[in-house]
């Protein structure tokens, strides 16, 4: 009876998905980034960074989305003088992107600092380049220290997810709105939509909890 | 540019509805979470398997799908409508009310669990040593000491609390986030009203913060 809605749900788990995904690879990258910025000498960089770190962890995630989607545009076309218009999946990777970056930004910067000094030290003494070092010593040492805190923002960014669909992405929320007012059933749809994010959720916990196994393989308690 | 000015006071009545939610959602929330971290140590299977089941529940799913699971969905069973609760939960505010604190209560919950193994193996033997009773030793010993030693991941939760109000902007409610909304839907001023509800999150965010850092030294009096 219900088939049809239930496969436009699962179309939708896909979307959540993709943007999920999307989003973690963005905030990485700002997350990384933001890292570096907060640990280099000059002040004025570090304080901006820091600075714009803690604005973003301070706001709720829904004004950072609509602050991008129709802030963003209506500053671009302003700038443009013509209407500009940016996707609501776009719009939706770049704020839960920079979200995720500016929490994992604190992560790295403590797993950085977790890689034992002697580490960098004995790079040098064995003759590795200054590039050597961050890929085959401080990478997968601070990865170990990394993986229990990204973990966590992923679920948080998976949950996040679903404010997307308040500026229009037809992901699984947004399916399940639709579903939920067609059938008048919507204790039915959104707890499947629930069940969902809640499967989701659990296989990620899973997934997490093999990658420290194996981050960890070569430490000896 | 506009007057921003001009339109504080409708900001401000935004802002009254925040406060009323956040307030309302940490009261709740803690009760609930003191309640819920008691039933986990209980002896009673059962209890302990519900408080784990819910936990699961609420931290696994998004916030917005717990609001509109209870504002839109729990109106599908007639036997509801046509109770005394349907008073309280057509409401959007309760309904707001009541996701938030539910929520704040698991993540509280997992919170104060963590504090509670934290407290020192010595003081839990003292007060068997002494013969206190389980509940007596919980709530004069392991109950305070564990507070104290919850405070400041307490105040981040009261922080997501605060950020979490904003989806009440969903369900129709005209909080701070709501209000923006509107303003901007009045005035096409879609940067400056945004930038002055941000501004205002933040002077939230940093209040919170000093509250809690004044309860940390107060706590930490004896130590």
């Amino acid at each position: 009876m219900h088939s049809g809605f239930i496969i436009q749900i699962l179309l939708g788990t896909l979307v959540t998905l993709k943007l999920a995904v999307c989003a973690a690879i963005f905030g990485m990258i700002v997350g990384l980034f933001g890292a570096s910025l907060e640990s280099i000498r000059n002040p004025l960089l570090r304080y901006s960074a820091a600075s714009l770190i803690f604005i973003i962890r301070g706001l709720p995630e829904l004004l950072v989305l609509f602050f991008i989607y129709f802030g963003a545009t209506a500053i671009l076309s302003n700038l443009f003088n013509h209407y500009i218009d940016i996707s609501a999946f776009v719009a939706g990777v770049l704020a839960l992107g920079l979200i995720f970056g500016s929490y994992a930004s604190q992560v790295f910067r403590g797993a950085f600092l977790a890689v034992d000094k002697g580490q960098i030290e004995a790079g040098k003494a064995l003759g590795f380049k200054r590039m050597q070092i961050f890929t085959h010593i401080q990478l997968p040492q601070a990865w170990r220290h990394a993986i229990p805190g990204l973990g966590n923002l992923w679920l948080v960014l998976l949950k996040d997810t679903a404010i997307v669909t308040l500026i229009g992405l037809s992901d699984m929320m947004n399916q399940a709105k639709i579903a939920a007012s067609t059938t008048h059933q919507p204790f039915t749809f959104y707890l499947l939509a629930a069940a969902i994010y809640l499967i989701i959720t659990s296989i990620s916990q899973k997934i997490i909890n093999i990658f420290t196994v194996r981050a960890n393989r070569y430490v000896h308690a | 540019m506009i007057n921003i000015l001009a339109y504080l006071p409708q900001l401000m009545s935004g802002l009254s509805i925040t406060l009323i939610l956040m307030l309302a959602s940490v009261v709740t929330g803690l009760a609930l979470a003191i309640l819920m971290t008691m039933a986990s140590y209980s002896d009673k299977w059962l209890l302990r398997k519900f408080v784990d089941i819910i936990v699961f529940f609420i931290r696994g799913t998004p916030l917005l799908v717990q609001i509109f699971l209870i504002y839109y969905g729990i109106g599908q069973f007639a036997f509801i409508r046509d109770s005394f609760l349907w008073f309280i939960l057509r409401e959007p505010m309760t309904c707001a009310i009541i996701a938030l604190s539910l929520n704040s209560a698991c993540y509280t919950t997992i919170l104060l669990q963590g504090a509670i193994a934290s407290v020192p193996k010595n003081e839990v033997a003292a007060c068997e040593a002494i013969g206190m009773s389980k509940w007596l030793a919980f709530r004069r010993i392991i109950f305070p000491r564990a507070f104290r030693l919850a405070i400041p991941a307490y105040s981040n939760e009261v922080i997501m609390i605060l950020k979490g109000t904003s989806l009440a902007s969903t369900i129709t409610l005209l909080d701070l986030m709501g209000m923006t909304q509107q303003l901007i839907g009045e005035t096409y001023a879609t940067v400056e009203f945004y930038l002055a509800a941000a501004v205002i999150y933040l002077l939230l965010n940093g209040i919170i913060s000093l509250i809690f850092k004044c309860l940390q030294k107060k706590a930490s009096v004896y130590h």
